[in-house]
């Protein structure tokens, strides 16, 4: 039977501050337990909380790049629950004014490209954690986690599947660093998804929907929503009904499992914070941030295809600002012809370089200006490609520019045709048995009659030339 | 709108308030009291007034991204029933 699947992705980017939402504490991670939890973050009473400009100034970036309105004037609201990680009693979080209102983001699905509308981004604090090991029957809190500053990101239910919502995800997650909002460090927990995911007939009102948690993989995502989805339609297949709840993606047993039914779920009581004022935003400040803001994704990407890559090649240059600048400096003033082969060699060798040693783009050994030129003397013919590989390697330890290695190294591909039908003729006088089997039919002799030529010229001919060289030879 | 006993104990619940049972009815009195106020309140006509969210009419100061606290756990922890290993400990809850 057809069923659609609806799912709806809500985000909690940490901002990159220094310093927490509402307090002066420190928000570096791995620090020893509660030494950054200051009198307002662990809620002694009498303290209030001042809002921290830059946590503002990230909201705005993201709205900005998300095409979204951002609201003039926003407004903190406490939502109630009762855990101890939760010191107040209540979390400062947005409700009806967010800051972010609206905006989309554009995906990249094997389908080919799809908008995914935001509903709305708002500003809030994270909790403290609590460690369930054993403490003589008891729980440790952490606060040091708590009052770092969160943007909850969240869409209309635009995603159908899996493989969308892994999509989406990854390309906010591209986009939050892009923008210098977020480092996007999941293993500490700095982006992390939730998915409500429900399942309905074509045409049908939305179904039950079932709020999926701990996704802090792209990995956890797909399989998780995978398992969910097969698990809603084999109940109604069934005849069976769903509520409403929250379940947690177990990784280990590739499962969601019930965490608690809405029936016994939190009713927050939301209310404006008497404890902080509405947050106005000035259309000065708007265009200050708008100002300071880096080229965003669409635009580098357009402009990737502009120089004639392919959307699957554009996009291997798109895993991060820095990426894609280098790959655009490289480009700029190449010759037409080396740019696929610039890619490539960004893609691969250069990339594999910097992976190996850890290293981000900026910090990249080979400059993006000594990539174009050494492509450039492999297009002239000067250089092979293993041979290209060998003054690459070369320039990575620090010997300097493709040319002066070539000098040093006598790397010049040997392209004085007389040379090197000098050198055929003798391969050729000396391999008698291999010219007679490859006049009798046999195409493997034709093989090593090269590999004899380019041994005989130690690896410095051209090898197409060669086999120029070699046909006419042997057909004359 | 008047709120019935089964609210009270919702309520309660909500704000971890425990009434005993003798209470209920006082406590219910009570609330069906500012529900009448709050009833007067929204028959006032407001058409045209934009709603406030804070009662002073003035905005949010910011400060800037400045780490000003330094680490003051053990004072704190002092006043703390159990700690352990720096955490704050806490009867076991597990949802």
């Amino acid at each position: 039977m057809n069923w659609e699947i609806v799912i709806g992705i809500e985000t909690h980017a940490q901002l990159a501050a220094a310093s927490k939402i509402f307090s002066g504490a420190s928000t570096a991670y791995g620090a020893a337990p509660n030494t950054q939890a200051s009198a307002v973050d662990i809620a002694l009473p009498g303290v209030l909380p001042v809002l921290n400009k830059r946590a503002v100034e990230c909201a705005i970036k993201f709205g900005l790049a998300v095409g979204a309105t951002i609201n003039r004037r926003s407004v903190f609201a406490r939502k109630n629950y009762f855990y101890p990680d939760l010191p107040k009693g209540y979390q400062i979080s947005q409700y009806e004014l967010p800051i972010v209102k609206g905006g989309s983001l554009t995906i990249l699905t094997k389908q080919g490209e799809k908008t995914v509308r935001l509903t709305r981004a708002h500003l809030e604090e994270d909790a403290g954690k609590s460690l369930h090991e054993d403490f003589h029957g008891m729980s440790g809190i952490d606060l040091n986690r708590a009052g770092t500053p969160l943007l909850e990101i969240v869409t209309e239910p635009d995603v159908h599947s899996a493989e969308e919502a892994v999509a989406y995800a990854k390309a906010l997650h591209a986009l939050v660093r892009w923008i210098d909002i977020c480092d996007g460090n999941m293993q500490e927990g700095s982006f992390r998804c939730d998915a409500n995911v429900s399942v309905r007939k074509p045409n049908a009102p939305l179904g039950t929907r079932a709020e999926i948690k701990n996704l802090n993989s792209f990995r956890f995502m797909e399989q998780a929503i995978q398992y969910e989805v097969k698990r809603q339609i084999e109940i109604l297949e069934d005849g069976g009904k769903l509520v409403q709840e929250t379940r947690l993606y177990d990784p280990d047993r590739d499962e969601t499992r019930s965490m608690r039914s809405k029936e016994d779920a939190h009713d927050y009581r939301y209310f404006p914070d008497p404890d902080l004022l509405p947050l106005e935003v000035s259309e000065a400040w708007i265009e200050q941030v708008k100002g300071s803001m880096p080229e965003l994704p669409q635009a580098r990407y357009g402009k990737l295809i502009a120089y004639g890559l392919l959307p699957d090649q554009a996009n291997q240059h798109m895993s991060s600002r820095e990426s894609s600048t280098f790959a655009l400096s490289a480009f700029t003033g190449a010759s037409r012809n080396d740019i696929p082969s610039l890619s490539n060699w960004i893609t691969g060798p250069l990339s594999a370089k910097l992976n190996e040693e850890s290293l981000e783009f900026a910090q990249s050994r080979v400059t993006s200006e000594q990539l174009r030129r050494l492509v450039a003397r492999i297009d002239d013919g000067t250089l092979s490609r293993k041979m290209a590989k060998e003054v690459f390697d070369a320039m990575w330890s620090g010997e300097g520019d493709a040319d002066a290695i070539i000098e040093k190294r006598g790397l010049k591909q040997l392209s004085d045709s007389t040379a090197v039908e000098k050198i055929v003729d003798e391969v050729l006088a000396a391999n008698a048995k291999q010219v007679e089997d490859y006049r009798a039919g046999k195409a493997k002799a034709f093989n090593a009659l090269i590999g004899q030529v380019m041994k005989a010229t130690k690896g410095k001919a051209n090898p197409q030339q060669v086999n120029e060289i070699l046909r006419r030879k042997l057909s004359g | 709108m008047s709120l019935s006993l089964d609210d009270v104990q919702r309520i309660a619940l909500l704000a971890r308030i425990a009434i005993d049972p003798g209470e209920e009815q006082t406590v219910l009195d009570g609330l069906n009291r500012v529900m009448e106020l709050i009833g007067e309140m929204q028959a006032v006509d407001t058409t045209g007034i934009e709603p406030m969210s804070h009662a002073l009419d003035v905005t949010q100061r910011l400060r800037e991204d400045v780490v000003s606290e330094v680490d003051q756990r053990a004072r704190y922890q002092a006043n703390a029933p159990a700690v352990e290993n720096g955490l704050y400990l806490v009867p076991k809850v597990i949802e």
